[in-house]
């Protein structure tokens, strides 16, 4: 498989504040790479990085080819990469069906109702609710906006941070489900996750993150039965 | 009849309120910022409508287009030069910048307009010939005898505020740039990550602004024609007022707060006092931001977590 995310030694700071050291994994094609860790391990921050809200002071980052570390963020779309943000950041105040065309903001506009009629079928939920303000869905419908929103673009890298935050069980496994569903049908995934169970679970590979630094990787199996893992995220 | 008079009349003021406050509202919607230089761009707006019709004889619609560009220019102008360096910086700092852009253009026009004022003509008035022969300029229309009198520029002023409020309703809700332009007010990053630019998005709304800051501009000159470098101050601080009053950040909210202050204003002048008007119209915003901090039409402003 061809190699489509390479990040290599990169160091963030916010300020004084050393949040990323030195920092390397790659993703490769077709793949879903998890990157677990506690709250404030850096793992929002290093998908902040490679999609180009924050930069590295070092190391270099390159997708699918290309050397993406000084790409500003809203051009890295048109690359093909594209990012869930944590909480899922939907814009509340639009209806459903607008916030799923920001999502296609870079397509040219003879594609959009292509897309919307293949994220709707991902995701039928959104259909019944287009015309809806998407501040009055429920917590699971929002994710699934913001997942439908990413997959606008047509992605080759979708970037999910926290899917399964503020959650309830049920409802984390609908999404891991969808995600499990998204990779069957090609779609190269990195994600970010606290639940690290779950996480582990669909991940071909993972990489745990303390601190700013990457102290184990592995395949989700051989992580899942870690014993390091085991004790530190999975409650003994 | 003299309500009805003072209504239209505070209508037509509100009116041109409602189109300034809107350059407000958008950019602090989507920028974050107060662009006190914003009155200032009317200013300069009538002062090359002025030029454009009294001194160079060019037709009135083609000095208000003349003037609509330099102000778009001169809008995005001011926003990359002064405000793009200051995106990142305390909100303090941006704020004492726009002061600083608005004291730059009344000076400037002071060096290249002197203070003497000029006297904007007024573009609706018709040379009417009487059955007697005699010429005299008709700038209005009589209803009930005489007893209400409408002015054309009302009328216009009326007008175009209502096509300009329906067309950037039209905008922002149904074009790309528009809806881009709702989300960059909502989540900056989150738009980013979209493959939003927010920088060009912010260099539109500035755009926007100004351009419909030079409508504003004619408007208010062809309502009240003496014509000095100060000139955009008043209805500048107005038009604030108003864009807070209705919600700052809502463009219904321009619409109506302006329009309320506008009536507002004109009835305080009408019934109670000239000298006092001022006084009243900043006593009701007062009231109004007790009773509900955010304006008329404004949301709360939720914080992240």
């Amino acid at each position: 498989m061809a190699e489509l995310l390479n990040v290599n030694d990169i160091n963030v700071y916010y300020g004084a504040i050393h949040a990323i050291k030195g920092v390397s994994f790659h993703v490769d094609e077709g793949e879903i790479v998890t990157l677990i860790g506690a709250n404030g391990a850096g793992k929002s921050t290093t998908l902040h990085t490679i999609s180009g809200l924050l930069r590295s002071k070092t190391g270099s980052i390159t997708f699918d080819g290309k050397n993406i570390g000084n790409v500003q963020a809203h051009k890295l779309v048109e690359h093909g990469l594209a990012q869930v943000p944590e909480g899922r950041r939907i814009f509340l105040q639009m209806t459903v069906e607008e916030n799923l065309e920001m999502g296609a903001y870079t397509q040219p506009n003879a594609n959009t109702a292509a897309s919307l009629e293949r994220v709707y079928e991902q995701f039928p939920r959104l259909k019944e609710r287009q015309r809806q303000i998407a501040g009055t869905l429920s917590g699971g419908e929002q994710q699934m906006l913001a997942m439908g929103r990413a997959l606008m673009s047509k992605p080759k890298l979708l970037m999910l941070d926290e899917p399964s935050m503020g959650l309830a069980p049920i409802l984390v496994e609908q999404i891991f489900d969808i995600i499990q569903k998204l990779h069957k049908a090609g779609t190269t995934i990195l994600l970010v996750e606290q639940n690290a169970q779950m996480a582990l679970s669909v991940a071909d590979r993972a990489y745990v993150l303390e601190t700013g630094k990457i102290t184990l990787s592995g395949t989700g199996d051989e992580l899942i039965h870690s014993d390091e893992v085991r004790k530190a995220y999975l409650g003994g | 009849m003299s309500f009805l008079n003072s209504l239209i009349s505070g209508i037509s003021l509100g009116s041109i309120y409602a189109i300034i406050a809107l350059g407000y509202t958008m950019v602090y919607g989507i920028a974050k910022m107060l662009n006190f230089a914003h009155g200032d761009v009317i200013m300069v707006g009538a002062y090359i409508c002025f030029f454009a019709t009294s001194r160079f004889g060019l037709p009135p619609l083609l000095g208000v287009l003349l003037a609509v560009i330099v102000c778009t220019v001169l809008g995005m102008t001011i926003e990359k030069l002064a405000y793009a360096p200051l995106r990142s910086a305390p909100s303090l700092a941006v704020l004492i910048t726009a002061i600083g852009v608005s004291y730059f253009l009344q000076n400037a026009a002071l060096l290249l307009w002197t203070p003497n004022p000029k006297v904007f003509p007024n573009f609706f008035a018709r040379t009417v010939l009487t059955p007697e022969g005699a010429v005299f300029e008709k700038t209005g229309v009589e209803l009930f005898g005489g007893a209400l009198r409408i002015s054309y520029v009302t009328l216009v002023t009326i007008l175009v505020n209502v096509v300009i409020m329906i067309a950037l309703t039209a905008f922002t809700g149904n074009t790309k740039m528009g809806k881009a332009m709702r989300a960059c007010s909502e989540d900056k990053d989150a738009a980013r990550l979209m493959g939003i630019s927010v920088n060009t998005t912010i260099s539109v709304t500035f755009a926007i602004g100004s351009g419909l800051a030079a409508i504003a501009g004619v408007l208010f000159m062809s309502a009240y024609p003496n014509l000095v470098p100060t000139t955009g101050s008043m209805p500048g601080i107005k038009a604030f007022t108003a864009a807070v009053f209705g919600g700052i950040g809502s463009i219904p909210g321009a619409f109506l707060g302006g329009l309320l202050l506008g009536v507002i204003e004109i009835f305080a002048k009408t019934y109670i006092s000239t000298q006092l008007s001022d006084a009243i119209v900043f006593a009701v915003l007062i009231i109004v931001l007790l009773v509900k901090p955010t304006g008329l039409l404004g949301r709360q402003i939720r914080e992240k977590v």
